[in-house]
């Protein structure tokens, strides 16, 4: 009978490390400006070594300032938003929930947009503070209103949710309809999520909170696989389920807040990746979560290359790329998963 | 083994059962029964510790369970859900190894030892066969087993039941309660259970608690609590008590409406 070990989580995660390199490399090996593969990959081992060396000055910016960063962000944010779309669905104990269910994409929107109609974009940090202390205005008001004699009802945290985001996105369509056109190709691209917006050196910053984040949830994952059976249940069987779902909102909620800071809205990771790995996996939050993050960077990064490539010099907002493969993909995954079923 | 004392329970505003005192012994088989509202799920999950009463308080082995640690109670009493499911579908085996939470710390994977007593689990419930199913494409009946087999992998010392016999037939009913009257005079444990099938409760358990609007009415052997003058006072309907033939237990006759058909049965 074959039970889940820590050996096994150890050896998926390593195998699913691998792809994540490859496609980290390619992505440094493509991009609208031409830079020989093989140049590139030399400037990059190099400079992880150390060393300066071969390329031109040009080609090194290239490399190590714009292309690796913007793949090391993507990896980043992918890995939150599926992170935080396992945990989401988990504590809603709902297959539809995703890391922007609760609001916090509305609120960092928010935020967002006035930084952008404000001229605040033009700072290096203008953009991701402004729709960080969006994002998380939106949830201390979400865990507030959704908090009833001190403790969280899934359900009630959910339509707090959902009403504050509508509410939200009232203020977003008033924004975007006395924006200027050039205003509004900003916020546009910017609520498709984007990865142009982001700075490299942002990373510094968002890297401590997905972490953090993560690790504080896999401290949880046993008990968030009790919980998927109910809170009763979870309780029953000794797990302290009021921190439990506090934890989980909080790690989740700022995961996201951090993630989408950074480039927008990208839609869809969040749901389909949790799911498609919970296909491939099974539920056992201790292998989905590193599972989760893991492919969820690969996507998003290749997601990403493919985004900025495709139409080059033209970049296409990433979000785009994540809704058309991500959606058809999903499907596929549903389809073959209830083939495998009904034989 | 669990006593308690006077203890009072309310959601909100109304008292859902008022000063009750009740003393169980270790290896007793009891039901809980009464009408709907009567208190009988309400006053199964203050013996958990899912709800903690107002006033009184529960003793698990004379230690109040308000000074229990979650995890502490979890490894001498285990619940078997009225409804046993799982939003995203584990296999059975990894159901059952849940059980072993109340064991495992934070970081820790079940080892070799959990899985040796799940599968002791298993096997006492029969789902051996299909520990590697999902437990979204089991029956009812298999269901059910899953969630006896990880109160079992608890290793606890009570096992309570919330209406373990709801929507299942006949022949799994009488399956499934032939199980855990072998848990209760097999392995020793103590069984509670809240059933609204009189005639399962005057069957199996060995003492039986009649509630009425969060009150004891009764309590004694079924018996002594299955009579009609009890059942029509706190149910309010009419009902024929005879005996089960073959057990002699008091068996519960559902009657129409109309007294004609009592008063005939009453001539005889």
């Amino acid at each position: 009978m074959k039970i889940l070990t820590l050996k096994k989580v150890l050896t998926v995660s390593l195998l699913l490390f691998f792809p994540l390199v490859l496609v980290i490399l390619l992505s440094v090996m493509v991009g609208s400006v031409r830079v020989a593969p093989r140049q590139s990959i030399s400037i990059l081992l190099q400079s992880l070594l150390g060393q300066t060396g071969t390329g031109t000055e040009m080609e090194r910016t290239i490399i190590l300032s714009l292309r690796f960063p913007r793949a090391l962000l993507a990896g980043l944010v992918g890995a939150g938003l599926s992170v935080s779309g396992v945990i989401f669905q988990a504590l809603l104990r709902n297959p539809l929930a995703d890391p922007y269910i609760l609001g916090v994409s509305s609120g960092s929107a928010v935020g967002a947009i006035i930084a952008i109609l404000l001229g605040l974009g033009a700072l290096s940090f203008g953009l991701p503070l402004a729709s960080f202390a969006g994002a998380l205005m939106t949830i201390a008001l979400v865990f507030y209103f959704g908090k009833q004699e001190g403790r969280i009802h899934p359900n009630i945290l959910l339509l707090a949710g959902v009403i504050t985001g509508s509410f939200l996105s009232a203020i977003i369509m008033f924004f975007l309809s006395i924006s200027q056109k050039e205003e509004l190709h900003t916020i546009i691209f910017w609520l498709m999520g984007d990865f142009s917006f982001a700075n490299p050196r942002s990373i510094t910053i968002v890297l401590p909170y997905i972490v953090v984040g993560f690790l504080i949830l896999y401290w949880k994952s046993r008990h968030l696989n009790l919980i998927l059976s109910g809170e009763e249940n979870a309780l029953q069987l000794g797990v302290n389920v009021e921190q439990l779902k506090i934890v989980s909102y909080l790690c989740a909620s700022l995961i996201t807040a951090a993630s989408v800071s950074i480039c927008g809205l990208i839609g869809f990771v969040g749901l389909i990746i949790p799911h498609s790995v919970r296909l491939i996996f099974g539920p056992d939050h201790r292998l989905l979560l590193p599972a989760s993050a893991l492919i969820g960077a690969s996507f998003l990064i290749a997601s990403d290359t493919f985004a900025r490539t495709v139409l080059a010099p033209v970049e296409l907002p990433v979000g785009v790329i994540t809704a058309a493969f991500g959606g058809p993909f999903f499907i596929y995954l549903l389809r073959k998963r209830k083939v495998v079923k009904t034989l | 083994m669990i006593d308690l004392r006077s203890i009072s329970f309310r959601y909100r505003q109304d008292w859902v059962f008022q000063d009750i005192s009740l003393g169980i012994e270790r290896g007793e088989f009891i039901g809980v029964i009464g009408p709907n509202g009567s208190g009988k799920s309400t006053l199964l999950k203050t013996l958990c510790r899912l709800l903690s009463p107002q006033k009184g308080e529960v003793l698990l082995n004379s230690t109040p369970l308000k000074d229990m640690k979650q995890g502490e109670i979890a490894r001498k009493i285990a619940v078997v859900p009225q409804e046993a499911y799982s939003l995203f579908p584990f296999r059975v085996v990894e159901m059952v190894l849940m059980g072993r939470s109340p064991y495992l710390g934070h970081l820790m994977f079940e080892g070799s030892k959990d899985l040796e007593i799940a599968k002791k689990a298993m096997d006492w419930t029969e789902i051996l066969p299909i520990s590697e199913r999902a437990i979204d494409e089991l029956s009812g009946g298999e269901r059910k087993r899953v969630f006896i087999a990880r109160a079992l992998a608890q290793e606890p010392e009570v096992i309570l039941l919330d209406e373990p016999t709801a929507n299942l037939d006949i022949h799994h009913q009488v399956d499934f309660l032939d199980l855990i009257l072998s848990l209760n005079r097999e392995k020793g444990l103590t069984i509670i259970m809240a059933s609204h099938d009189l005639n399962i409760a005057s069957e199996y358990c060995d003492r039986l608690i009649l509630l009425q609007g969060g009150r004891i009415f009764k309590i004694g052997s079924p018996r002594e609590v299955i009579t009609r003058e009890n059942i029509e006072e706190v149910y309010g309907c009419e009902v024929w008590v005879d005996e089960n033939p073959i057990s002699k237990m008091p068996r519960i006759n559902l009657l129409k409406k109309g007294k004609h058909t009592i008063e005939t049965l009453e001539k005889d």
